[in-house]
């Protein structure tokens, strides 16, 4: 925006205020739903608003009681481990089938690279129950539906699209010539990949990973079609939670997650900045 | 290097080392590099044609097949050829011993009542009539005629709609479920419209798209001053400030879901606020969810960074001289903003509306939670009739409409923005 000219007229001046406070309610609008959980979570009282106690800054209105509720009930606690169970394995799996085919798709001439793409993008793009639905008859013609690799396989392919999109984005900076030197210095095509192409790439891999195992740890609908009870996952229980009676336990949940989406924000932040010093792009 | 070969002395092609010409050389090196690309992408195109693309393509195959019928009356079926519908009587008697003879084997089988539930479908009280015959066809005689054992156990086998819709739904393949998903029905006499109570698809299409074309108007209404700022800010700050788009970006789905379900319930901090400044009264708590506006509100705040970031990207690029330019050929800033600013900003809102729209129109998880019955989406339906009322052709005709209507928008997508230059975070 800059700074106002000092020969701006008063409408404009009122203009420019206004602008600033228009922009100031819609970042209200996309952070306060987020953090007034926060708070809430910790209510003593099983409500879902701000207690009179709360209001006063009351320690007494304020507990850990769904906290406690969190780690001690065994419904979350089994969806949480396998939540941790299926996410990495299938972070794994896209994330190594994903980077060697975004090398391939960088190579200078790719035959059929447009319908590849096109291919490998739409998990994406196309609605989730339709995915989800077609899993389900699928897989259960081949005995994968309600076991541990149907859903990690269904989630591995969710997450592809993420990791091709960031991967290729690194390569497109991707010096060559860097290749080639370590080529006339004798180095063999993997020694190359390994001590080379990888190190530059990793910023891209890494986010491409974080990508994929968000998708897979916040996926319900394919689970929900793919799985069964014994693969119940977080975003699984925090659905019945709240299409059936709604528990503030969700709320301490809900807070765990947040904290765990600032961490992972911060650590892709921390990600971009290094790949741009590394491939030397303008730092900020 | 060609005129050297044409006008040189006659050494013949260039050749390499290897004594090959120079042309096929290369070709060779292009045709491995090409190869060594492929053999690269291989295993992932192989994993997502497995593991994604055939089980849609599979499920794609659903909405049309229709063996069930002539596979478990196959005798009826071709005894009901030489029947004509139009004659307005009930088939012979060489039909109903075919019927007698299919039905003992698929009661045997105890695929009757499947047959049944399939045929309801189409016309209401199919499925009891099955059930009921297939608990009496043990007792029926074989001396006897079948014609009027069956009537004396219901007088339905002698309407000639039932014979019409075994007829009609005996072919291996059929329309019938993609008719269904518009409110068409095919009968005998041919396709027609559904009765007026039965009509929900054309008006659950309507309300998906009306109701994400509002939320992708409203993510463009809130999200386009939020990325003017963000561009024409200074980077530091700006990198600040994204922060505060990304969040909402990163935190779970479910979790933006369920604060929304807890501020907008008619006892949650929304209402409590709007009462507390005394803008509604305690007794008139307004219903914000569960219906459309829980809807609109949720899915807006959802997909709102998927609107700016797209938006940002292309205004970071547009050159601040050239709104300095119109203004000091004495545009006033309003003029300079639409006719200089807004057309090149115009790329970035068609990739975000597009991204808003793909993705909205095929939600299911926050419309299924906050949406009630007005707010629910044709994704709502198609996972009830997958997963509660078994009609799964016609779930997967429904399915196939949606994914028709989203491939297309995504064609587009890659024709503007290109599907290689999808920016995250």
């Amino acid at each position: 925006m800059g700074k106002l000219p000092p020969y701006a007229t008063l409408g404009e001046r009122i203009w420019h205020y206004a602008f600033y406070v228009i922009c100031a309610l819609i970042f209200f609008f996309l952070i306060f739903p987020i953090i007034v959980i926060i708070p809430l979570s910790f209510n003593a009282l099983p409500y879902f608003t701000f207690t009179p106690e709360m209001l006063r800054l009351d320690p007494a209105g304020y507990s850990l009681d769904h906290y406690r509720d969190f780690f001690t009930n065994s419904d979350w606690q089994k969806a949480m481990w396998n939540s941790i169970r299926i996410a990495p394995m299938a972070t794994l799996i896209s994330v190594s089938l994903g980077t060697l085919a975004a090398i391939g798709l960088s190579q200078s001439h790719v035959p059929f690279r447009g319908p590849i793409m096109a291919v490998l993008i739409s998990p994406m793009i196309v609605p989730l129950i339709i995915s989800a639905s077609g899993m389900y008859f699928f897989y259960s013609r081949l005995g994968l539906q309600g076991t541990y690799w149907g859903v990690v396989l269904a989630h591995a392919v969710l997450g592809i699209p993420f990791v091709i999109i960031t991967v290729t984005a690194t390569l497109v900076g991707f010096d060559r010539s860097l290749t080639r030197a370590a080529a006339s210095m004798g180095a063999g095509p993997v020694r190359t990949f390994f001590r080379i192409q990888m190190p530059l790439i990793m910023p891209g891999v890494i986010s491409g990973a974080l990508f994929a195992f968000i998708t897979s740890f916040d996926e319900v609908v394919v689970v929900l079609f793919v799985g069964s009870v014994s693969q119940k996952t977080l975003p699984w229980q925090m659905f019945i939670g709240l299409r059936e009676n709604i528990s503030p336990t969700i709320l301490a949940l809900a807070t765990i997650l947040v904290t765990l989406s600032i961490l992972l924000l911060t650590t892709l932040e921390l990600l971009r900045r290094r790949s741009e010093r590394l491939r030397g792009l303008s730092p900020q | 290097m060609s005129d050297q070969t044409d006008t040189g002395t006659d050494t013949g092609p260039v050749l390499t080392a290897d004594g090959r010409s120079l042309k096929q050389s290369l070709e060779r090196a292009l045709r491995r590099e090409k190869l060594r690309a492929l053999m690269l992408i291989a295993p992932l195109l192989i994993y997502v044609l497995v593991t994604f693309i055939a089980p849609i393509a599979d499920m794609l195959f659903r909405s049309v097949e229709n063996r069930i019928v002539s596979e478990t009356l196959p005798r009826t079926v071709i005894a009901l050829q030489d029947w004509d519908y139009e004659s307005g009587e009930m088939p012979g008697e060489p039909v109903f011993a075919a019927l007698a003879a299919d039905l003992r084997e698929a009661v045997k089988a105890k695929k009757h009542t499947r047959l049944g539930t399939r045929l309801n479908y189409e016309l209401t009280g199919m499925s009891s009539l099955f059930r009921q015959i297939g608990r009496k066809i043990k007792r029926m005689k074989d001396d006897k005629p079948f014609r009027e054992q069956f009537l004396k156990v219901n007088k339905k086998w002698g309407d000639p709609e039932v014979w019409g819709v075994i007829q009609t739904y005996s072919s291996p393949f059929t329309a019938g479920y993609f008719l269904n998903a518009v409110d068409l029905r095919l009968t005998p006499r041919g396709v027609e419209q559904r009765p007026e109570s039965e009509r929900v698809y054309i008006m659950l299409f309507k309300r998906t798209i009306l109701l994400s074309a509002l939320i992708t108007f409203m993510t463009f209404l809130l999200g386009y001053p939020i990325a003017y700022l963000l561009s024409n800010l200074k980077m530091k700050t700006a990198n600040m400030l994204m922060i505060l788009v990304l969040l909402p970006f990163w935190t779970s789905l479910l979790v933006r879901t369920s604060a929304w379900k807890v501020l907008l319930q008619q006892q949650g901090v929304v209402n409590d606020v709007l009462v507390w400044l005394g803008l509604i009264a305690d007794d008139h708590r307004l219903e914000l969810i569960n219906n459309a506006t829980g809807t609109v509100i949720a899915m807006t705040h959802i997909l709102l960074p998927f609107m700016i970031l797209p938006l940002y990207s292309v205004m970071k690029t547009i050159p601040p001289s050239y709104v300095r330019a119109a203004k000091s050929l004495g545009a006033t800033p309003f003029t300079a903003f639409r006719r200089v600013y807004f057309p090149q900003s115009i790329p970035g809102i068609g990739a975000g509306a597009i991204l808003v729209f793909i993705l909205a129109i095929g939600y299911y998880i926050t419309p299924a939670l906050v949406g009630g019955r007005s707010g629910t989406f044709i994704s709502n339906r198609i996972a009830y009739h997958i997963s509660v009322s078994l009609n799964w052709g016609l779930g997967a005709a429904l399915g196939a409409l949606l994914l028709v209507l989203v491939l297309a928008l995504y064609a587009l997508y890659d024709k503007i923005v290109g599907i290689d230059n999808v920016k995250l975070g």
